[in-house]
């Protein structure tokens, strides 16, 4: 394990300990004002009408009728809105309002200001549009093949392939060649929703020439980008602000139609206009995780290290592209991060369908990958005669080494959080009995993407300290989701200035008042604007301690700060003090990554990362051999977290993605049927309640990472990634079948279990990966170790 | 949010007043006591009541009340933690009061009632989501539509029974009193329902459940299984009651009604004639059990697979018969 040493040679004085949330208090007597809270006077109620088909040309709205309707105030269709916008620079495939055709049921097509919701509604179903239907896509294989109709998208292509990439690193035929085993498995991960428990809801008022939008995003800055696109107006004369969350996972990531439409309607009425979403219309909004089929082959040694990997995925990424090529290259970027892969082939497709279009969720493209590699190392495990453990530690990769697909990978505790679930379960002397099973795997997750989402030099992170009146004010673009990132930049601060992290006023998610900030997405908050803070911090800390040094005759390093105090000085008095002496106090701080951290290649910006969290999980269930029926006894967890800035906010996030990848693993999915989702409802979508939970015991190891904000790393989404394999494999461990896909539930159990005892192979999933025609395999030179340490 | 739908809300003063509005009325209104069912579908447009008859402030239907012949009368109004939180009925009846416990989640069970159960709508995935979905799938029979989505060569609703509680009060030979326009009458819990998901109930529109009679438990002793997804909120995919008398070791008589595999409780106690006089062993359950799962006929139009859902009916009868006989 790295140790470093920490530029103020003192004891830390809030930085790891277990206190509540910043923000806690006024979440639990209900005086937060989540944006559905935000009440303006005037305000008009927004309803968005909503495709009924899956896939059709739109010929005609008529909107007269809702019009006359008394009390509504506005109409809009698509025409009112015609700049097309994305998250991402190469999928600008989206409508506020679609008015040429329809691509999934729930697309949006009309919206609707009136004085109240009933009103809006009615309104809605008394707009006529005159539909012409086209072929429904619903699948991946059916997206593979050439559109009978059109495709959905005018762009991409061919047919309704949205994105292909195919890259090679290293020689992967010889490393095949060279195997004295290999093994071949095809894997399905089912789609599945975020589910926050807030759905997004938004408001926005125009005053003068002035838009200011309060709405549920996690992503603030890149909504303020869309709106400036989309209305042609200056970023200056916009306002985002990012009201507190009741969760988001990722499904708050996208700039969206009600965001787009209660503008507009804003700027028509010169009132404030109200949209929130019903849970129904969250279903449809979506963003979720990509079903994905996957194909794996891995050679191995005699001794079991992996010589060649060769990866292939397939993508459901519903109607539109949202993040979907990141989305794409996240299916085949992190196998790497875990494993010492010294030949390694990726192919992956992602196709448009006629679902909700799917997006990021924790984990963002990587869970499905890790579900199949984890439980593709179990069978070669067996296959060779090896422990799991015992396989994987042989492949492990080092800390401070180059990944094959040039990823630099820094502090790791791999082994770490190995020792201690493998330790702490039991998992090697489990004994064996008909029905027990237990199941470990591994994952990595990157503390924050390593390239923006569009082309900019500018840093990812910028915070402002302000220090007067006695108090420390903290502004900075990062939204807080309920993950803790005001938290963690208040603690970060008060650690610098002597105090208690709730003597730290935060604001933040605001691009009227605070920097830019990215935006709450891969896992960056905590690593980028925790530096930027500091950076702030310190600074601010030498400005006062530097006037009380010269009160006080000493030398700056001779003032004490701490509990209150800068050297014999209170905080306010010190403040007071530097004040008179320096003028006005505020200081900056700014993270950029460093720029060796991945390769040059096309393609090269997914998965670089200036960190990488590490997690290790062990399943203990009970599956009954008849039914199929699983009863979760226990999950350990191990987090390499670099360092906790708040432990207690650490183990809530750990704990929270154990819960979701059991969720996941076990119930969820977002199914469709006849071309419309199955079930968009809570009661009948499935997700764990607190009746499924088993125990959890978390670990916390700490690395203490040289570039992390006092060496902390990532906990919001990593320590999901090894729980879902983990499930599957305690499943197989306790009935020797194999389901091969997720959500494993007890029908499919069943069936693996009835064709084992027919004499088949016990086995659940799919059978075959498509003949896909990927593009020519880019075969990517070695990493250029000059331009780096390592 | 979904809204709820413009209605009136009437609020009778006694039983027979709101059998009397409740006849005036007719298909136009609808009762409410707990409202867990009938509000949420009132929001997804599946139900379209002008008129909304409140029953639960109403004294005569709440109270449990000893009966003389040793059972227990239950207004329709009392809520379900109240049958949860009573030792007598959990003595006399753990089947119909472990029935209750697992309905839904605890807050709706101290708003849902007891006679709201028993009347609850049937279930079925191509019917419980809002008017936009159903418009969007195309409309069923249940609602604004005329054929069954999940069986369309059916000429009759094969929506999905619902109550846990049902199965229970039928297999312990409870009744239920219904007051109409005409009067009252006492009919058994078993009757109440038919072979229709549209058309569930025997009873007349205009008629009001007002409470369940159950006889004395006698020497019967009872249980209830329920197969779901998950431990809590969801509705059965197979509800299972047993009742059995024992004499020694032996089954004197053996009473097994199960749900959730069609759209009523279907009473399949012949198959149980097979361990009178016997018993209970594996081989014996076994042949039981699959003897009494015949009739279920589960449809794709629930939470998990037809297939296993017939194969749990099976497994929640054998342990339903050994948790009432108290064997492992």
């Amino acid at each position: 394990m790295t140790t470093v040493s920490l530029d103020e040679n003192t004891d830390l004085r809030v930085i790891g300990k277990s206190l509540p949330k910043v923000d806690s208090v006024g979440k639990l007597i209900g005086l937060t004002a989540y944006a559905d809270d935000i009440e303006l006077p005037n305000t008009l109620y927004c309803k968005l009408l909503r495709s009924h088909h899956p896939h059709a040309r739109i010929l005609s709205i008529d909107s007269s009728a809702a019009l006359a309707i008394e009390g509504v105030v506005a109409v809009i269709t698509g025409e009112d809105l015609p700049i097309k916008y994305g998250i991402m620079p190469t999928s600008q495939d989206e409508h506020a309002l679609e008015y040429e055709k329809v691509r999934f049921v729930g697309d949006p097509v009309a919206a609707v200001a009136a004085v109240d919701e009933e009103t809006a509604l009615a309104a809605c179903r008394a707009i006529l549009v005159e539909y012409e239907p086209l072929e429904a896509i619903e699948s991946i294989e059916h997206g593979l093949l050439p559109p009978s109709d059109e495709p959905i998208h005018d762009y991409a292509g061919p047919g309704n392939i949205h994105r292909m990439g195919a890259l090679e690193f290293g020689e992967v035929d010889e490393g095949f060649a060279n195997s004295s085993f290999i093994r071949e498995d095809v894997f399905f991960y089912e789609g599945n929703t975020h589910l926050p428990m807030e759905q997004h809801s938004a408001t926005a008022t125009f005053v003068g020439d002035q838009l200011t939008l309060w709405s549920s995003t996690q992503n603030p800055h890149y909504v303020h980008r869309a709106l400036a696109r989309v209305f042609e107006m200056p970023m200056g004369h916009i306002r985002v602000i990012a009201a507190p969350h009741g969760g988001g996972f990722g499904g708050k990531s996208d700039p969206f139609s009600h965001e787009m439409a209660v503008c507009k309607l804003a700027m028509i009425t010169g009132r404030p206009v109200k949209c929130t979403l019903t849970r129904e219309e969250v279903f449809y909004v979506h963003r979720g995780r990509h079903p994905v089929l996957m194909w794996v082959r891995t050679g191995v040694a005699k001794d079991g290290k992996i010589l060649a990997m060769h990866f292939k995925t397939a993508l459901d990424g519903g109607a539109y592209g949202s993040y979907g090529p990141a989305s794409m290259l996240y299916t085949g970027a992190l196998q790497t991060t875990t494993y010492n892969i010294p030949a390694y082939r990726f192919e992956g497709v992602r196709v448009f369908t006629n679902k909700a279009p799917c997006g990021p969720k924790r984990g963002h493209g990587t869970p499905q990958p890790r579900f199949a590699l984890e439980l593709h190392l179990d069978k070669i495990a067996e296959a060779i005669g090896l422990n799991p453990v015992e396989l994987r530690r042989r492949n492990y990769v080092k800390p401070y080494t180059r990944t094959i697909n040039h990823l630099r990978i820094t502090s790791c505790g791999i082994e770490e959080v190995t020792d201690r679930v493998v330790e702490a379960s039991g998992f090697l002397d489990r004994k064996k009995r008909l029905g027990h099973g237990m199941g470990f795997a591994v994952s990595a997750y990157m503390c924050g993407a390593g390239l923006p989402i569009y082309w900019n030099r500018l840093p990812h992170s910028e915070c402002i300290i302000q220090v007067n009146r006695g108090g420390v004010t903290l502004y900075c673009g990062a939204t807080d989701i309920g993950q803790g990132s005001d938290t963690v930049l208040a603690t970060v601060a008060a650690e610098q200035l002597g105090l208690w992290p709730t003597d730290v006023r935060i604001v933040s998610g605001d691009t009227g008042l605070a920097p830019v900030d990215l935006g709450s997405y891969s896992s960056r908050v905590t690593f980028m604007a925790g530096n930027a803070a500091l950076q702030a911090a310190k600074e601010m800390r030498e400005i006062i301690v530097k006037a009380v040094a010269e009160k006080m005759e000493c030398s700056p390093s001779e003032v004490m700060v701490g509990d209150g105090k800068i050297g014999e000085l209170s905080f306010e008095e010190a403040v007071v003090l530097a004040e008179e002496r320096f003028g006005m106090l505020s200081t900056r701080g700014s993270y950029s990554p460093p720029a060796n951290i991945g390769g040059k290649f096309k393609a090269a910006g997914v998965g670089p990362s200036p960190a990488y969290s590490y997690s290790a999980a062990v399943v203990d269930l009970d599956a009954d051999p008849y039914s199929g029926e699983i009863r979760l006894n226990k999950v350990w967890i191990a987090h390499d977290i670099g360092r906790s800035i708040n432990a207690l906010a650490v183990k809530g996030q750990v704990e929270g993605g154990v819960y979701m990848g059991l969720s996941e693993a076990m119930m969820e999915g977002q199914l469709y049927r006849h071309g419309l989702h199955k079930q968009p409802s809570m009661l009948d979508y499935k997700a764990f309640t607190f009746m499924e939970m088993p125990e959890v015991e978390t670990f916390l190891v700490e690395t203490i990472d040289l570039e992390g904000p006092y060496g902390a790393k990532e906990a919001g989404q990593g320590p999901l990634l090894p729980v879902i394999p983990a499930v599957v494999s305690a499943v197989h461990d306790a009935l020797g079948v194999w389901v091969d896909e997720v959500p494993i539930t007890s029908d499919k159990i069943m069936r693996a279990m009835d064709a084992k005892v027919k004499g088949r192979e016990g086995r659940y999933g799919p059978k075959i990966f498509p003949n896909i025609s990927y593009p020519t395999i880019v075969k990517v030179p070695p990493f250029d170790a000059s331009s780096s340490a390592f | 949010m979904l809204r709820l739908p413009r209605f009136s809300y009437l609020r009778p003063g006694s039983v027979a007043e709101a059998a009397q509005v409740l006849s005036e009325y007719g298909s136009r209104a609808r009762v409410v006591a707990g409202g867990t069912d009938l509000l949420p579908k009132m929001k997804r447009g599946q139900m379209e009541p002008e008129v909304v008859i409140g029953l639960g402030h109403i004294n005569e239907l709440r109270g449990i009340r000893a009966t003389e012949d040793g059972g227990f009368e239950i207004g329709a109004c009392v809520t379900l933690s109240e049958v949860v939180a009573s030792p007598e009925l959990r003595a006399a009846y753990p089947g119909y009061v472990h029935a209750a416990a697992l309905v839904s989640t605890p807050a709706l069970r101290n708003s849902g009632t007891i006679g709201g159960n028993l009347c609850v709508d049937t279930r079925c995935n191509y019917y419980d989501e809002s008017y936009e979905w159903r418009k969007a799938l195309g409309f069923c029979m249940k609602k604004d539509g005329n054929i069954c989505r999940v069986a369309p060569a059916s000429a009759t609703c094969r929506a999905i029974a619902s109550s846990d509680t049902a199965p229970a009060a039928i297999s312990m030979g409870a009744t239920v009193v219904l007051v109409g326009p005409n009067g009252q009458r006492e009919v058994p819990v078993e009757s109440l329902y038919q072979d229709d998901g549209q058309f569930y109930m025997t009873k007349a529109p205009d008629e009001i459940l007002t409470s369940l009679r159950m006889p004395s438990p006698g020497h019967w002793k009872s249980s209830y299984v329920k197969v779901r997804n998950r431990g809590s909120i969801d509705f059965p995919l197979v509800g299972v009651a047993a009742a059995i008398q024992m004499k020694g070791s032996l089954v004197e008589a053996c009473r097994i009604v199960i749900t959730a595999v069609g759209p009523q409780p279907l009473d399949v106690s012949q198959a149980a004639g097979a361990l009178v006089g016997k018993e209970i062993d594996d081989t014996l359950l076994e042949e039981v059990a699959t003897e009494a799962a015949k009739p279920a006929r589960p449809l794709d139009n629930a939470d998990l697979s037809y297939v296993w859902r017939k194969r749990m009916t099976r497994r929640a009868i054998e342990q339903a018969i050994r948790e009432a006989a108290e064997v492992g």
